[in-house]
C-alpha cells in the first residue's frame, strides 16, 4: 500500500473551498468582496498543492490508478478555478447599461411599493418622514437583484 | 446590504434613510430581514414597475426567467433630486458606506 497522496486531495478540496467561500463568506466584507484576493490566494495555494500531488502521483513507484486519480482531480480543480474566474470577472459584468436611469441633478421618479408589513410606502413619504425626530436630509435607494 | 446595516446609525445621524428595493415579495423580504438582521426599509416591486421606471430592468435574470433589477444606488436629497449615483459594472462590487456618507456630506 502506497502512502496516501494528500497534496492532491487537499489541493482539490482547497479549490472547492476557494470557490464557495466567496459567496458564503468573503462577500460579506467590502475589502474581500470588491476584489476576491482572498479567494485567489486560496486558489494559488491549491495549485501549488495540486502541482506537488501530480508530481508525486507520476513518480515511477506509484500505481497507474494513482496517476489517473491525480489527473482527474487536477483537471477538476482547474475547471473550478475557471468557473470562479468566469463568474466573478465575466458573467457578473453582463449588466444592462441603464442609460435611462435618473442622473445627478434630475428628479427621481416617485413610486409606491409595499414594505415587509404589506404597507404601501411612497418615495415622497420616505423623503418627508423624520428620522429619530429630526427632519430627513435624504434617502439612499439601493436596488438589488433579490433572492427570488 | 450587510455593510449598510452596520453603518445604519451613521446614516441616520446624517439624516439619510436607506431603502432597499427588489422584485422579492414582502414575505421574502421579511424572511431575509429576520435572518440577516436588517432593520431598515425593504420595498417589494414584484412586477418591476419602479425598477422599469428607473431603467434598471435586467430582463429574464430571475430564477424563473422573470425580470429583476440590476444593482444600483441613488442618493436623493429631501426634494427628491438625485445627488449621487452608483451604477456598478460588476454585480459583486457595490458602493461602500464610506463613499455614500461622503456624498451625503454635500447635502445641506
Amino acid at each position: 500500500m502506497k502512502r496516501f497522496n494528500w497534496p492532491i486531495w487537499t489541493g482539490f478540496l482547497l479549490s472547492l473551498i476557494a470557490l464557495l467561500s466567496y459567496p458564503f463568506v468573503f462577500v460579506n466584507w467590502p475589502v474581500t468582496r470588491d476584489f476576491p484576493w482572498a479567494n485567489l490566494l486560496l486558489f494559488g495555494l491549491a495549485i501549488v498543492l495540486l502541482f506537488l500531488g501530480v508530481r508525486r502521483a507520476f513518480s515511477p513507484e506509484r500505481r497507474r490508478i494513482s496517476k489517473i486519480a491525480a489527473s482527474i482531480l487536477a483537471t477538476l480543480s482547474v475547471l473550478v478555478l475557471g468557473f470562479f474566474v468566469f463568474s466573478f470577472f465575466i458573467a457578473s459584468r453582463w449588466l444592462p447599461a441603464a442609460h435611462g436611469a435618473p442622473k445627478v441633478g434630475q428628479k427621481a421618479p416617485d413610486f409606491t411599493l409595499a414594505d415587509t408589513n404589506n404597507k404601501q410606502v411612497s418615495l415622497t413619504s420616505l423623503l418627508s418622514e423624520p428620522i429619530n425626530g429630526k427632519a430627513a436630509k435624504g434617502v439612499l435607494m439601493i436596488f438589488y437583484r433579490g433572492y427570488w | 446590504m450587510r455593510s449598510i446595516q452596520q453603518s445604519l446609525n451613521k446614516f441616520h445621524e446624517v439624516g439619510i434613510r436607506p431603502v432597499a428595493i427588489s422584485v422579492d415579495t414582502p414575505e421574502e423580504s421579511r424572511d431575509l430581514c429576520q435572518k440577516a438582521g436588517y432593520t431598515f426599509t425593504f420595498l417589494s416591486d414584484p412586477k418591476a414597475e419602479a425598477i422599469r421606471r428607473y431603467d434598471l430592468v435586467h430582463a429574464g435574470q430571475g430564477i424563473n426567467g422573470q425580470d429583476i433589477a440590476r444593482p444600483a444606488e441613488f442618493l436623493l436629497d429631501s426634494s427628491g433630486t438625485v445627488r449621487w449615483v452608483n451604477l456598478t459594472e460588476n454585480y459583486w462590487v457595490r458602493a461602500r458606506p464610506e463613499q455614500i456618507l461622503e456624498a451625503a456630506k454635500a447635502i445641506q
